[in-house]
């Protein structure tokens, strides 16, 4: 199997994976996945509180919308951000027809809870695992379809064809250790998010943005890297997310004086305020010195133990075993800690990005429907909408095109290059240097920058960027070669940390979840764009570009 | 804290055999097993294959065997594994049972998934589509919702004393996910669903009762009882001509007509017919021999007390759909298994 070939070929298995793959099978195409683990294992599973839509009579889909322009602080282009509102319903309706064991209210119809940055309850979920319960189903679903996806397999290369239209990948076969070829009439990248390139971060350890890293070596611009969401409630052991489910069924968050902190910075809205609100304000707390070591109390206590048990009953679970706090009975401490990019490959409204024949969905992709802020719940419903609509796209431009010529030497190339990294005697660990570039991201480029620090930054990326071009594969085997996946990984990473920086610092402002102590004001006449991120030599070289503003015109944020 | 972790180690395109290799690491008090391994691979060895991603139990990629218990290795705290009998300060691991070693602690899931895939894992409505969501009190979805915490981390695959002696057995984990269609009011195949699963070689029946996979099921999805409720519910819906089916009946029979459980003639009326007899005798013969068939029982001293629990049992569980748990656990500890092993009451 050194080369197979399909219309629509879907990099990753999570939500937006799937969705897309389902979409593409629908509209005729031969679809196939591959991903670098089982499908259900992806980190669509971590996400816990909900899904948003207008779907209650009280509610509308231009309330959402706004809600969602609102909280990305006018940074989302409002064209993409009305397809998010207005398919919402349809799709969560879809997505309960397929099985998925939303909770009812009492008259068995779908029930919501409230979320952060939302002026209507419309979060829709399974207790606080929703993002489990709709990947099984979606996964359910795939089964059903039959859809081919090889497991396993790690993406090193976007393949493209003489007038530069992607033509298909060029992956490692994880469990044997050969090099594969894939040809597609279209590819759509769905690989989550960049999680790993900041320490401590709630994601999971395989969210090392490979497909922004792909795209970007095959040109794509990435777009408003600079965004990156620190969740305001996150346990200081081992960076795991407490959802904002804990605030959106009524709690609280306390210094260590036992004051509501909130009623400072957002004094209606409170607890949920939107994600960069809450995450600058707790921060704040901690930094002088109102904090218990190091973090504030997230208090759930006043629901009692049998709303507790039945709304967050996993939260609790990580709250006991990782913080060693029961929340029916003590607060938990808890700090805001890197969980989202807003920001990624650039597509437009049908999930297709500037290359021809490259599509991408989800967190890796930039609609942009979150702009500097992305609220709670948006984030599920961004996948399946989105997804779904690139795996239309992706199966339309495959069904115009012939199929790409096939050449052997691509994957001769990159066997070769493989081969030669993993048997060089090189020096330092892989995992080290991770470690160096998280820790760095996080103090230099988290809640609050400035430009000394972003310039320390990038020095230090430089450095390790250095470093990791020599470093040691520490197993010489064919065999499930971690060690050699990890080396390709951080060398996507540090591209992306680079752009990171970059967008950073070109935006001399504050917007969103982008902070800049520096330049603390949002600057709408300069700054009321997004920044993309080319590949270059030496280094990304960064442009901007305008927001699509329809309806909702920028003016202050207030919670 | 210092942890030394012994780790049964394979790497078939190297060395055929396995081998134990141990690794001493510092890791802080609240660290996982999985935050050891991840710092050994990190620290010390690179070619050490461990597959993971969560660290929060939520993704099921790092099921591996802490000290010969299934589990998974972020949800296992260093801590707690020496408490638990680590001998001199020593935490053995090994992958997961039931599946074939690919490298170190790697398994081969293709078995695993494929039995999930057939189950025919999908939600099958009959009738129009209603315009909007299906109307669902919020109890059945809760109660499906306990099933759909199921992660497909294979724990209970890996500690599955079944599987261990008979492949075809769908598992602890394809039947539960089988389960939560049938339990699903939206779902309208549940007979024929529940007729493959009687009838299948494999199916429902070939569970033994043991709770290894209700033990070690680390999203608490309780496989068997489910299992159990697929007998009754297979039952009641008539899939009563097999093996499985058969046995369960005249486990209830006998242990109703006289208190005590006669395994001779549950054997016999657990299979089709004589012919199917046939095919036992050796098993008779074998366990006549070694003592397990005697000639005369002898009578038992208030046996009939047990007939007169066994109707009250009867009458409270009639009509209920969630009592099976007790009512499936009675013949536990049976010795004699027959074709299906101990099934669970009729009633």
């Amino acid at each position: 199997m050194a080369v197979t070939t399909h219309d629509v070929l879907v990099v990753g298995a999570g939500l937006a994976g799937m969705r897309a793959a389902l979409a593409a099978q629908a509209r005729g195409s031969d679809v196939a996945i591959v991903t670098k683990v089982y499908p259900v294992r992806s980190h669509s599973n971590a996400a816990q509180g909900g899904i948003n839509a207008a779907l209650n009579p009280e509610d509308s889909w231009e309330s959402h919308a706004y809600d969602t322009v609102k909280g990305s602080d006018y940074l989302g282009d409002q064209d993409a951000i009305e397809v998010l509102a207005r398919e919402a319903p349809a799709a969560i309706v879809e997505l309960e027809r397929m099985g998925v064991v939303f909770s009812r209210d009492e008259h068995g119809r779908l029930g919501s809870r409230n979320f952060g940055g939302a002026s209507h309850a419309r979060t829709y979920f399974v207790g606080d695992f929703t993002g489990q319960a709709i990947l099984h189903v979606l996964y359910e679903q795939l089964v059903r379809s039959g859809i081919r996806t090889y497991n396993e397999f790690f993406c090193t290369q976007l393949l493209r064809d003489g007038g530069g239209t992607v033509s298909g990948v060029v992956a490692l076969d994880i469990r044997t250790g050969e090099v594969h070829q894939f040809l597609a009439r279209a590819v759509i990248l769905c690989t989550g998010g960049i999680g790993r390139v900041f320490e401590p971060s709630t994601n999971a350890l395989i969210c090392t943005g490979d497909g922004d890293a792909l795209a970007y070596r095959a040109g794509a611009p990435l777009m408003d890297m600079e965004m990156v969401q620190f969740h305001p409630t996150t346990l200081q052991s081992n960076g795991a997310l407490i959802s904002e489910s804990a605030r959106g069924e009524g709690g609280h968050l306390v210094n260590r004086l036992g004051e509501r902190f909130m009623a400072k910075s957002a004094p209606n809205a409170m607890e949920l305020a939107s994600r960069d609100v809450v995450s600058r304000a707790a921060q704040i707390e901690i930094n002088e010195g109102r904090g218990v070591d190091g973090c504030v109390l997230l208090d759930v206590r006043h629901l009692g133990a049998a709303r507790i048990l039945e709304r967050l009953p996993q939260i609790r679970e990580l709250a006991l075993e990782f913080a060693g706090a029961d929340m029916i009975t003590d607060p938990v401490p808890v700090l805001p800690g890197m969980h989202y990019q807003m920001g990624g490959i650039r597509t437009d409204i049908r999930g297709a990005t500037p290359v021809p024949g490259l599509f991408a969905a989800g967190e890796c992709a930039c609609v942009s429907v979150h702009g500097g802020n992305r609220l709670g719940a948006n984030s599920l419903l961004e996948t399946v909408v989105f997804g779904r609509r690139a795996g239309e796209a992706a199966a339309e431009f495959a069904s115009g095109r012939p199929v790409p010529g096939f050449s052997e030497s691509p994957r001769e190339d990159e066997e070769r290059r493989l081969r030669a990294l993993v048997q060089r005697d090189g020096t330092g660990r892989t995992a080290a240097l991770r470690l160096e570039m998280g820790r760095t991201m996080t103090s230099r480029v988290g809640v609050f920058r400035d430009g000394a620090g972003l310039a320390e930054a990038e020095a230090a990326l430089r450095s390790l960027r250095e470093r990791a071009g020599a470093v040691a594969i520490g197993d010489k085997g064919r065999l499930f070669n971690q060690a050699l996946v990890a080396a390709l990984e951080l060398d996507y990473m540090l591209d992306l940390a680079q752009c990171v920086v970059a967008g950073a610092i070109a935006r001399t402002e504050s917007r969103g979840a982008h902070t800049r102590l520096d330049h603390p004001k949002r600057d709408d006449a300069h700054w009321l764009r997004h920044t993309l991120c080319y590949a270059a030599e030496g280094g990304p070289r960064v442009d901007t570009a305008p927001v699509a503003i329809t309806r909702w015109e920028p003016k202050e944020r207030r919670y | 804290m210092d942890v030394t972790l012994s780790v049964q180690r394979h790497n078939p395109d190297a060395n055929p055999a396995t081998w134990w290799q141990d690794y001493t690491v510092t890791v802080p008090d609240h660290a996982t097993v999985l935050d050891a391994l991840l710092a050994v691979r990190d620290e010390q060895d690179e070619s050490l294959t461990v597959r993971c991603s969560c660290r929060s139990h939520i993704c099921g990629s790092c099921v591996m065997r802490i000290d010969g218990r299934s589990a998974l290795g972020c949800k296992t705290k260093v801590a707690e594994a020496l408490r638990r009998g680590g001998a001199e300060g020593r935490v053995r691991v090994q992958p997961a049972g039931n599946m074939a070693v690919l490298k170190d602690l790697a398994v081969d899931l293709e078995g695993f998934f494929g039995k999930v895939r057939a189950v025919q894992p999908w939600l099958q409505p009959v009738g129009p589509e209603p315009e909007r969501e299906y109307l669902v009190p919020n109890e059945a979805m809760l109660r499906v919702r306990d099933a759909m915490a199921c992660i497909l981390c294979g724990a209970c695959v890996s500690a599955c004393n079944s599987l261990e002696v008979d492949d075809r057995f769908l598992g602890p984990a394809a039947l539960a996910k089988a389960w939560r269609f049938t339990e699903d009011p939206r779902d309208g195949h549940d007979r024929d669903r529940l007729e493959f699963l009687s009838s299948v070689p494999g199916g429902i029946w070939d569970c033994t009762h043991c709770f290894a996979c209700v033990e070690v099921c680390p999203k608490d999805v309780k496989p068997m009882e489910r299992i159990i409720e697929l007998r009754r519910r297979a039952m009641d819906a008539g899939f009563t001509d097999n093996n499985g089916a058969r046995h369960s009946q005249a486990f209830r029979d006998t242990i109703a007509h006289s208190g005590w459980l006669d395994e001779t003639k549950v054997a016999v009326r657990s299979v089709r017919g004589p012919d199917e007899l046939l095919d036992w005798v050796g098993v008779g013969a074998r366990s006549f021999l070694r003592g397990k068939v005697p000639l005369r029982h002898k009578a038992i001293p208030g046996a009939l007390r047990v007939t007169a629990i066994v109707s009250a049992a009867e009458r409270t569980a009639a009509g209920s759909a969630r009592g099976g748990a007790a009512a499936g656990a009675a013949p536990h500890g049976a010795p004699g298994h027959g074709p299906g092993s101990g099934g669970g009451s009729g009633a």
